[in-house]
């Protein structure tokens, strides 16, 4: 069931023009934008993401296993009804849109940072998720230990927390990117497919599928698929619990 | 410089209410059995656990007082704790770990790391200046949590059991360090610990805590003298009886009446030594006015003594000669007559 479709897909590559179609402008740019929306996502997540983690694993407040839930909701939802919901969201009239967009002019539909807070919403939860985990498990005697050496909190947090969790931070980044990386559904209803400011890999995978250009779907679907068997070896030892 | 506290705090099945004034006269020592809040009342010093009510101030600073809703951090209390376990950051060199609070109190890194080298010196570890925590023995790993507590100079130090979880081996080492460092460190010094030895060896002024309340606080000679809890009567191996007097005659039990040296009056206590008691195959004759007739409960030889708890109309434990146990013929369930003299016993008022 799994191994099959890789198999298909690695047969029908044409590892020939492999090269070429890869450098082909259209496959570049979605390649280099790709990178852009997911490093884009990626702090997004980390900016927001961390300092929510860190409230749902260490403070205690009404509502704290709602919000929770939640946070993972994206985990679940299917990304095309994540894209509707951030249009009437983020969109020209959406909720905090149209406010954005009367204030600044600025808005998301159309534009890089859409696809990435697109990006972001399916992806965020992944660090969430691990974040809080480590956050809550970690063994909490060297913080108060610090506390009693009179290092303020934001003094404990860079340098006794951060480095205790750095290990599942950084296997929580490298999931949450990867997400990003993969994000279809959401970028596709929210941001759009232009070539260049929100046509993503995968979408222009799509278009090139569609449009009779198997090659370079292939291609590229080759690179989407080492990069998340990269990110897998990266997380090998993390999961089957070797230190 | 001085710390004074009134500590109440529930905390699951802990009711804790302890008042305790320390100066920087001398090191104090915090005793009694597990689970009775020795830690607990630690912790709430330095700020790791919220009172529910009293007051903590060190040095005339009030930091911490629920019902003024004052509540220092435990960074901005200016103390230091040396925990059970070393607690030492992992990812930092033995030096770094040292520096810490030294850096994370402003202090420039030059200066930070020839402070803590120095103090890894005084500690006598200047070789593992260089090394990470994992490379470290417990002991060694403890000595570098000491340096890295004392550098900062605090105005309070707390010790929470610091050789408990040390190796027999290390022990005595560490203990001898920590009896020089305690002595000379100018600052309020408490150390709790439930090893008697170790409260010995590292405090003057001993502290019995038993169930959340202080039962004795004094003098360590005056307290190991007269005892006033059963605990603290088994930690310094005697013989603890309560009672009511009336002159030099006092009623221990429901129909047990003891004769001490000492006329007192009214409720006090009885103690005396388990070798102050005599066995006799035969009721005695002679001057000995407290005989009593009891049966053996508990025989432990301990090489060429032994212990015996004895049961009748008072309990006690008796220790003598193995040769008085042969030539007796003692054995669990016998019974022996075992005589004190008044001389031999302590009483004091409760």
């Amino acid at each position: 069931m799994i191994v099959l479709p890789l198999i298909g897909l690695l047969q029908r590559v044409s590892w020939s023009t492999l090269l070429s179609d890869l450098s082909a402008h259209d496959a570049f740019v979605a390649l280099r934008l790709s990178l852009e929306v997911s490093l884009g996502a990626l702090a997004i997540a980390l900016v927001f993401g961390l300092p929510l983690a860190w409230i749902l694993a260490r403070h205690r407040f009404p509502g704290r296993a709602l919000l929770r839930g939640l946070v993972t909701l994206p985990m679940v939802l299917p990304p095309v009804v994540g894209g509707i919901a951030l249009l009437y969201a983020f969109g020209r009239r959406g909720l905090a849109g149209q406010v954005i967009y009367d204030l600044t002019g600025w808005r998301f539909v159309f534009n890089t940072s859409g696809a990435m807070l697109a990006a972001a919403f399916v992806s965020m939860p992944f660090l969430i998720v691990t974040a809080e985990a480590s956050f809550r498990s970690m063994d909490r005697r060297g913080e108060e230990a610090a506390a009693t050496l009179g290092a303020s909190p934001a003094y404990r947090f860079r340098r006794v927390t951060l480095p205790a969790v750095a290990p599942a931070l950084a296997a929580g980044a490298a999931l949450s990117w990867a997400r990003a990386l993969g994000e279809f559904g959401a970028t596709i209803t929210f941001a759009g497919n232009l070539p260049g400011s929100t046509q993503t890999t995968p979408l222009l995978i799509y278009l090139d599928i569609e449009s009779g250009h198997e090659a370079t779907a292939l291609a590229l679907s080759l690179v989407l698929l080492l990069v998340s068997l990269g990110v897998l070896v990266g997380l090998r030892d993390r999961w089957l619990g070797n230190p | 410089m001085s710390l004074s506290a009134q500590v109440r705090l529930r905390l699951g099945e802990l009711d804790l209410g302890v008042d305790l004034d320390v100066d920087e006269q001398a090191p104090v020592a915090i005793v009694g059995p597990n689970g009775a809040g020795k830690t607990t009342f630690l912790r709430a010093l330095a700020g790791l656990v919220p009172l529910d009510a009293g007051r903590v101030s060190v040095g005339g600073t009030v930091v911490e007082d629920p019902a003024g809703q004052i509540r220092l951090a435990p960074e901005e209390r200016g103390l230091g704790v040396v925990f059970q376990e070393p607690r030492l950051f992992d990812h930092l060199s033995a030096l770094e770990n040292v520096a810490f609070g030294l850096r994370a109190r402003g202090v420039s890194r030059n200066e930070a790391r020839a402070r803590a080298e120095a103090w890894l010196e005084r500690v006598g570890l200047p070789q593992v200046a260089r090394m990470r925590p994992r490379q470290l023995s417990g002991g060694q790993a403890q000595r570098v949590a000491l340096a890295r507590a004392l550098v900062t100079e605090p105005a309070v130090l707390l010790l929470d059991e610091p050789l408990a979880a040390v190796d027999m081996s290390a022990r005595a080492e560490l203990r001898h360090l920590l009896r020089q460092e305690l002595k000379r460190y100018p600052g309020v010094r408490i150390v709790v610990t439930h090893d008697p030895v170790e409260a010995a060896a590292l405090a003057e002024r001993l502290v019995v805590i038993e169930e959340g309340r202080v039962t004795q606080d004094g003098l360590l000679v005056e307290v190991t003298a007269h005892p006033r809890s059963r605990w603290v009567a088994d930690m310094v191996g005697l013989n603890l009886w309560e009672g009511t007097a009336s002159g030099t005659s006092v009623r221990v039990g429901a129909d047990a009446t003891v004769v001490t040296a000492d006329p007192l009056e009214g409720s006090v206590f009885v103690s005396f030594r388990p070798n102050a008691v005599t066995l006799h195959r035969r009721r005695p004759e002679g001057s000995a006015r407290n005989v009593w007739c009891l049966q053996v409960q508990e025989l432990n030889p301990t090489g060429d003594r032994a212990r015996l708890r004895l049961g009748g109309p008072v309990t006690l434990v008796a220790e003598v000669t193995a040769g008085a146990v042969s030539e007796l013929s003692l054995a669990d369930g016998g019974t022996v007559w075992a005589s004190v003299k008044a001389t031999d016993l302590v009483a004091y008022p409760v």
